[in-house]
């Protein structure tokens, strides 16, 4: 346990120093070690982590991120209270967030030499560091370990029971069982303080609970932290029909027993991801936040990552965040395709039915050669008849055409949301860009001159497809999205969650 | 166009306008393009009786002017589409035909026709062929006028067509379809359009190149529901 407890600072110390690495996943400053859930408040996102003094990170849009100093700067005497060191130790890790009523709950762990450990609670009105109203107050220790029993009581996961408001606190770590107890929503401490915790994992950390139609779902981290590209980190997670349990796999096993079906390892250029969180968006945009051990594109730190939240038969799924790419387009609502309303060409060039394999050869000759592959339709081959100016925007059964593929990438200094930044959507091979007019319908302009009209966000939806939505409508405050009225119209409207107006599948070509 | 509103939503009894023939499908022999064949009433589409026609449930609109057909190319693609369509009738520049006006296209004097539909389209090949007349490379028009309760803001026409159409609300193409297809509910939607309060004109041409050929048209409100609370009537002579 001391080695972990060195592992996890030096952690935290090389990813504060990593401020101008490469940016690949989110922006500015995301080195952190197991950050608290996402939490926004006014149009900010918040997340907390494992550090001295709870270190803080802010970013105004979700997809750049700052440090912004530590949470026990706001504390009354800096650091952890009295009572939650006597219980614990003077360390602060592994925080997790929650906004119950006009109250921030903070819950963080306070390890001494483990599984000696510590939970403690910090409460706030406000996360905004420039409010007159910011402080956090100690809450004392809400649980513990006495460094004998089987449970370490740190990385704490705090959860809201959507379905009666109930409030519950998960906790611990490899050291014996992950445990589960009940809090009070007014206070943030325990409800009943006197009751033993309900074991609900074992072999795992990093757990928290989210719940979805009637099941509440409990995800750990399995696997070793702390060692870079050689941590082993995963996400698992079981289901139960009670937030009490039993949690089970998609095998059937207890997480009691070990189990755990697996919800994201290792992948693309990132080693060791844990600590998830959940970052609920509204209008059915779920994305959770996880840290990597090792971003292999910043030199092996840690980082903070915001990915898309999918649901496949029951179970959680980690999307993965929009990437740069050409693709088609379609409508979940029609199966049409988004196309500039220019007069296709038929790829390779008009021609009749052919032969349907021609006649056969005559007795003893050669076979003709197969006929020659088409190569894909270029906006070089097909454009000269084109409009110089804007162009309208229709739907049209996909074709391959030049005018239904769309170079939608990635934009650097250009903001985001979370998780990404603001893409540019083109005709492929062309500067000829998707636009929101003032009248919230969609053009297509002559090129692409970066107005805000002009920059779209991507977010993946629970069941796969996409919302695509300007980041701005001229002459309009509210947020629309990229819509099908009928077959071949494509428009912007007010996002509807339980519709396939606004659901998009974005296709290779 | 330039009709004003008061002229157009003051209703006609069509009964009285309607020509000596007294059924759609009794149309004088001499007038028929085809061998003079009696042919079977068209089975959808019947004579207008009363003064206007509500949008039906799902908010179709069931009462149109149909011109006889025009003979044209039958290509399809939009520009071929166009040329077809503006060649010999510029429709904005028009004035609003009645039940039973008659138009010469080249040598050809076509007739207009009031019809309503018992379906949610209009199936223009019941029309034609009722009449004897030509169903494929054939360009067909469509008048219809609209009546809004009110002053009604980002509504949409929404079209489906076999094949290809064009469509014009008071005066302003509103939407068009091109190349080759079949007539899907709300295929072809507008932008956001206002309609005013009384009376709309909706023109619409349809190109069919060959088999079966019909339209559907609706109002969709600011949700994309079906208006239901207009009329259809046909212009006063």
């Amino acid at each position: 346990m001391t080695q972990h407890l060195a592992s996890r600072i030096f952690v935290a110390v090389a990813a504060a120093c990593a401020l101008a690495a490469p940016l690949v996943a989110l922006d500015g400053q995301p080195g952190l070690h197991d950050p608290s859930t996402v939490i926004a408040e006014n149009g900010k996102y918040y997340v907390y982590a494992t550090g001295n003094g709870l270190p803080m990170s802010i970013s105004d849009d979700g997809w750049t991120w700052r440090r912004a100093g530590g949470v026990m700067q706001a504390v009354p005497g800096g650091k952890p209270g009295a009572d939650v060191i006597a219980r614990g130790g003077n360390n602060s890790w592994a925080p997790d967030v929650i906004r119950v009523a006009d109250k921030y709950f903070l819950y963080y762990a306070a390890p001494g030499t483990q599984p000696k450990a510590a939970v403690g609670l910090l409460v706030g009105k406000t996360l905004d560091p420039n409010s007159p109203d910011y402080k956090w107050e100690d809450g004392g220790p809400v649980v513990w370990s006495d460094g004998v029993e089987d449970s370490n009581a740190i990385d704490p996961g705090v959860f809201r029971d959507p379905t009666n408001g109930t409030l519950w606190l998960t906790y611990g770590s490899y050291f014996g069982y992950i445990r589960l107890v009940e809090l009070n929503p007014k206070t943030g401490k325990r409800l009943y303080p006197d009751r033993k915790p309900v074991n609900v994992a074992i072999n795992s950390e990093a757990s928290i609970m989210i719940a979805r139609d009637g099941w509440y779902y409990l995800l750990v981290t399995h696997g070793s932290c702390c060692a870079g590209a050689n941590s082993s980190y995963n996400i698992r997670m079981g289901r139960a029909k009670k937030v009490t349990g039993p949690f089970l796999d998609n095998m059937g096993i207890d997480m009691l027993q070990g189990g755990g079906k697996l919800f994201l390892g290792s992948g693309d250029r990132y080693v060791g991801p844990g600590h998830f969180g959940l970052l609920d968006l509204g209008d059915g945009v779920q994305k959770f936040s996880c840290h990597y051990e090792a971003d292999l594109d910043r030199g092996g730190i840690s980082v903070l990552d915001i990915r898309p939240l999918l649901w496949r038969d029951g179970w959680p799924v980690a999307g993965e965040n929009f990437k740069t790419g050409t693709y088609e387009i379609e409508s979940a609502r029609t199966g049409t395709a988004l196309e500039m309303a220019v007069q296709g060409v038929p790829v390779g060039g008009a021609r009749g039915r052919g032969g349907r394999g021609g006649p056969p050869p005559a007795p003893g000759a050669a076979p003709p050669p197969p006929p020659a592959p088409i190569p894909a339709q270029e906006a070089s081959q097909v454009s000269s008849n084109w409009p110089s100016g804007a162009a309208a925007v229709r739907l049209s059964p996909y074709m391959l055409q030049a005018q239904q593929k769309w170079a939608i990438t990635a934009l650097a200094d250009a903001g985001g949301y979370p998780g990404s930044p603001f893409f540019r959507i083109t005709i492929a091979g062309t500067d000829r860009a998707l636009a929101a007019t003032p009248d919230g319908e969609l053009a297509v302009l002559p090129a692409f001159t970066g107005a805000p009209e002009q920059l779209w966000r991507i977010d993946q939806l629970a069941d796969g497809t996409y919302r695509v939505m300007p980041k701005a409508v001229p002459n309009s405050k509210e947020q629309l999205a990229l819509s099908a009225v009928g077959s071949s119209m494509p428009t912007l409207a007010r996002f509807t969650p339980d519709s396939d107006r606004q659901r998009w599948n974005l296709r290779k070509p | 166009m330039n009709m004003s509103p008061r002229m157009l939503v003051r209703l006609l009894l069509v009964a009285a306008l309607w020509p000596a023939a007294s059924a759609f499908s009794q149309l004088p022999a001499a007038r028929q393009e085809g061998p003079a064949v009696p042919r079977p009433p068209a089975p959808s589409l019947t004579r207008p009786v009363t003064p206007a026609k509500p949008t039906g449930a799902d908010g179709f609109i069931q009462r149109w002017l149909l011109l006889e057909p025009i003979r044209v190319p039958g290509q399809l693609t939009e520009a071929a589409v166009r040329s077809a369509v503006e060649k010999d009738f510029p429709v904005t520049a028009t004035p609003l035909p009645h039940d039973g006006d008659t138009l010469k296209v080249g040598e050809t004097e076509l007739k207009w026709h009031a019809v309503d539909t018992l379906n949610y389209n209009v199936n223009l090949y019941h029309f034609a062929y009722a009449l004897n007349k030509p169903t494929t490379n054939v360009l067909f028009w469509a008048v219809t006028v609209v009546n809004a309760p009110r002053e009604m803001s980002g509504v949409r026409l929404a079209i489906g067509s076999n094949a290809a159409s064009v469509w014009w609300v008071n005066g302003s193409e509103a939407t068009a379809l091109y190349n080759d297809r079949q007539a899907v509910i709300d295929d072809g939607v507008s932008k956001r359009l206002t309609l005013k309060q009384g009376a709309n004109v909706i023109r619409a041409a349809i190109v069919n190149a060959g088999g079966a050929t019909d339209f559907c048209a609706r109002f969709l409100d600011a949700n994309d529901q079906p208006i239901k609370t207009l009329t259809a009537t046909l212009a006063e002579r």
